[in-house]
């Protein structure tokens, strides 16, 4: 045990003693690194990687929609393509790229010289390529990869699920893993390393969302690690969680699953009211208005979201008294999410504003966000669920909530402080363009998936009936335009990294917060004296 | 207050239909095709409540939206810098941020009263006059008539062709069955609903009844139909494979039709069971064989009998098929437990047992000559 210590005491000191050479060489400085900014970096790019590997089977997905009938896709291949397409999408996607974000500009942000625990940030990092390449392997296997939707109900995920399955649990256990480790990174570094004077009510808003997120992350993601554990029980080991023969219950699988869903869904949504707060001020040129209620209304919406997981199952034959309480308080979500709502709307008000491309993608976040907010409050009525309940309903409010509410603010994000990692201004003309061509695509693919819901089409399904067949053509058109404008994003990533357009050190006029006092490009160590906070 | 949407829908119909560009982009568009906007009110006093639900909350919504988004379109006109507006410096607000944490709670008070009551109606399934189980199969239906025994699986009737786009789509294209459900009008109709593999949930939109079929639990739903006619539906949870392929149609008759209609099955049904005693030869029974297992085993096993690699065995050259036929027997009757492989005991007469146990012993070149006969199935069945 002493050895060990030693060994670490050591590794210790000499990392401390590399810190003033810099980044080693070649690809063990990302093998092996401990900094916080190249792990943020790693962290964006597995993100993009996985966000256009997910948009690939979007695509298939839409295209094999766009016409009733089986153009492209046989339904177990189709049944593949939705189940995969929202796990890479939820656990590839989203939440790497939060915590990507986190991992760059928490300690940026709050003064402090790097994460709490940076050899298990390198760790939770490269155990997701890992548990990606696992999952995304099941697709070449016998019987084909998961085709059970991301939400996996048993027994369709169990007795009745392809052998690879046994992948895809170990896989959600990697992930797991993965956001545990960070969770606790992002809770030590923001209670411990906080420069003089950064007391928590002085935190920027995108610290304490993700403080509250990482809080979220602790409490749910053993649960899910749980509710795996049991299918994986079931399937191999002769036990009978959900299966009735045996004396368990498939109902049993839908709470425990949406006891970790509901709360998941939060946590990948209140990093991005985080940025959106980050954002907006800075281009209204006028502090945030209500800060203490914005912290107070993310922590109601954190409390809440522990107590609302049935409203994901109002059809599966709940007793009435129970309905009615997870009606209630799914309906007080709506309070706190509309405080926040009218913050920012308050920030804008009478403010002086311009319209870079960050801030383009935050006023489209508000408004389409809370498009979807109302579509959640609709669906809130358990009545009106019994007709919206797994139609395209209810898959245009989540992906009104995920794509123009997450995605845009990480992209809104990235537009932010690109300036500020890669030294240079990104290109404004293409990132207009690109939020244009984004704005028009998402709005063209999803609205119209409200009309085909509320017409009485279920999700889930490989073909459909003719009276479904113009909205679903729209749909397909604007999924491939938004679509094929990711590739402006990213040549203009590429475009920002390789050419110098140099950025100043506060790179927006009414920036604020100490992530502009270092110089742009940030270099690889910073606050290694910490800034004293007013 | 509440404004008729189909109006909406049909400008939007005649814009989009005389769109020259539309055309282009939809050529090979279907004629039967709308642009359907909204939920549809359905005939049961129970859907209407639930359409009205649905267009008080949208219109809520669509007024808060009109005020947030109107005061936020005007900051971004009027408060831009490129217009000379100076930022103000206020941040905060006691009453005015009361205002608006209070105001949405009484709102959402006011909208959660009617919301409970139609609940409650929904939940109350009380003193119904006819009770019909509906069980979930992969991918079928099967509804039994619990007070007149009438018992049959309802699969979906649409050809493999218009599917694969082979023949012309009809109007009810994946809408349509060969067993459709009948009900009366006007009577107190309780359906309880399970399954018998994996979760299903049986929704027919006009009846505003979503309601998930859970292996292993008895779930309860009920309908007072107002108007006959047909009403269509979708199984509206994941179940697999053919999830898409399971429509729901119910049909509603005048109670005197619909009293018709059950002495008819009865009758039916005992006829079934008679033609058990008829003597069969090999090229009848193959006849009936490959149409009972292209309705009821194809979906898994494939017409071609060569199975799904990995998902679904192969039946073509398997153990089973060219063993002993006595296991065979066994496996059609009792199915597999833990896998797909259903129990089809219940689910078929004996006639059309014997039939595709010799379809798949006799079809795809292995012919054994083996012929089933129904009369010894109908004995195994008693």
């Amino acid at each position: 045990m002493s050895t060990i210590i030693d060994q670490a005491a050591d590794s210790t000191s000499n990392a401390h003693t590399e810190a003033h050479h810099g980044p080693a060489k070649g690809f063990s400085r990302w093998l092996f690194t401990t900094n916080h900014k190249d792990i943020g970096t790693m962290y964006l790019w597995f993100s993009l990687t996985m966000f256009m590997t997910g948009g690939c089977m979007a695509l298939l997905i839409r295209a094999e929609l766009f016409q009733p009938g089986l153009q492209f896709l046989q339904p177990e291949f189709f049944n593949q393509m939705t189940t995969m397409h929202g796990l890479i999408m939820v656990f590839g996607a989203v939440m790497p790229a939060f915590v990507g974000l986190a991992n760059w500009m928490i300690p940026l942000m709050i003064g402090a010289p790097d994460m709490a625990l940076p050899r298990l940030n390198n760790w939770s990092f490269w155990i997701l390529p890992f548990a990606f390449s696992m999952m995304l392997m099941t697709l070449f296997m016998q019987g084909g990869g998961p085709n059970f939707g991301w939400t996996f109900y048993a027994p369709l995920s169990t007795t009745f699920a392809p052998p690879s399955v046994t992948f895809f649990i170990f896989a959600v256990h990697m992930m797991g893993i993965s956001s545990i480790m960070g969770a606790i990174n992002v809770i030590v570094t923001i209670l411990n390393m906080r420069a003089p004077g950064m007391l928590m009510m002085k935190l920027p808003l995108f610290v304490w969302t993700w403080l509250i997120t990482a809080f979220l992350l602790i409490l749910v993601m053993p649960v899910l690690a749980g509710v795996v554990t049991m299918m994986l029980m079931d399937i191999h080991f002769g036990t009978s969680f959900f299966n009735a023969a045996g004396g368990g219950d498939p109902v049993l699988f839908q709470h425990i699953f949406w006891f970790f869903g509901h709360p998941e869904v939060y946590i990948m949504i209140l990093p991005a009211f985080g940025v959106i707060s980050e954002i907006i001020p800075t281009f209204a040129r006028k502090k945030l208005f209500g800060y203490s209620s914005m912290v107070y209304a993310t922590s109601s919406i954190a409390f809440l979201s522990f107590i609302v997981w049935a409203h994901h199952m109002f059809t599966v034959g709940m007793p009435l008294m129970g309905e009615l309480f997870f009606m209630f308080a799914t309906m007080l979500i709506a309070v706190p999410t509309g405080v926040k709502v009218f913050n920012w709307v308050a920030t804008m008000f009478r403010g002086s504003m311009t319209f870079e491309t960050p801030m383009l993608f935050a006023i489209a976040f508000v408004v389409l966000f809370s498009i979807g907010g109302f579509s959640g409050l609709m669906l809130a009525i358990a009545p009106a669920d019994f007709q919206y309940h797994d139609t395209y309903f209810v898959v245009a409010h989540f992906h009104y909530v995920l794509v123009p509410g997450s995605v845009f603010s990480i992209m809104a994000g990235v537009y932010y402080w690109l300036p500020k990692w890669t030294g240079n201004y990104y290109n404004e003309k293409m990132g207009k363009l690109h939020f244009w061509m984004s704005f028009i695509g998402i709005n063209v693919t999803f609205f119209p998936m409200h009309f085909v819901g509320l017409a009485g089409m279920p999700r889930r399904i490989p073909d459909y009936a003719l009276q479904f067949a113009d909205f679903n053509a729209v749909s397909s058109v604007g999924a491939f335009l938004f679509g094929f404008s990711q590739l402006i994003f990213i040549y203009n990533i590429v475009c920002c990294i390789c050419k110098s357009n140099q950025a100043s050190d506060r790179v927006w006029e009414a920036s604020h917060g100490l992530e502009w006092t270092v110089p742009s490009p940030a270099p690889y160590h910073t606050f290694s004296k910490p800034p004293q906070v007013d | 207050m509440i404004i008729n949407l189909t109006f909406f829908a049909k400008n939007v119909k005649y814009r989009f239909v005389f769109s020259p560009a539309w055309i282009l982009l939809l050529g090979t568009s279907n004629a039967s095709a709308d642009w359907q906007l909204n939920m549809r009110q359905g005939v049961t006093a129970i859907s209407r409540a639930v359409y009205d639900l649905h267009m008080i909350i949208f219109w809520i919504c669509v007024v808060i939206a009109l005020i947030v988004f109107g005061v936020m379109l005007y900051s971004v006109i009027y408060h831009r810098k490129s217009r000379g507006a100076k930022a103000q410096n206020f941040h905060e607000n006691v009453y005015v941020e009361m205002a608006w944490t209070a105001i949405p709670i009484i709102i959402l008070i006011a909208m959660a009263i009617p919301a409970t009551n139609t609940l409650i109606k929904i939940y109350d399934t009380k003193s119904a006059d006819i009770d019909i189980q509906i069980t979930g199969y992969q991918w079928k239906w099967r509804y039994q008539y619990l007070e007149t025994g009438v018992d049959f699986f309802s699969s979906l009737a649409t050809p493999l062709a218009q599917i694969n786009g082979d023949a012309e789509k009809t109007e009810n294209y994946l809408l349509e069955v060969d067993n459709p459900l009948v009900i009366p009008v006007g009577q107190k109709v309780r359906f309880l609903i399970t399954a018998n593999d994996v979760i299903h949930s049986w929704w027919v939109p006009d009846f505003a009844v979503k309601k998930d079929a859970i292996p292993g639990f008895i779930n309860e739903s009920w309908v007072i139909a107002e108007k006959p006619g047909i009403y269509r539906g979708q199984c509206a949870e994941l179940c697999g494979k053919d999830h898409g392929f399971m429509p729901i149609v119910v049909q509603v008759k005048t109670l005197a039709d619909y009293n018709t209609w059950i002495i008819q099955q009865q009758q039916a049904q005992v006829e079934k069971a008679k033609s058990a005693e008829k003597r069969w030869n090999l090229d009848e029974l193959m006849v009936l064989g490959e149409q009972v297992y292209n309705q009821s085993c194809a979906a898994c096993h494939q017409p071609s009998g060569e199975g799904i690699p990995g998902a679904f065995p192969a039946l073509k050259g398997s153990a089973i098929v060219q063993g002993d036929p006595a296991e065979h027997i066994n496996l059609v009757f009792n199915g597999k437990p833990g896998t797909a492989m259903q129990a089809f005991k219940d689910q078929l007469s004996a006639t059309e047992i014997a039939a595709v146990i010799t379809y798949e012993r006799n079809a795809w070149g292995d012919s054994l000559g083996d012929i089933i006969s129904p009369s010894q199935i109908a004995k195994m069945k008693q």
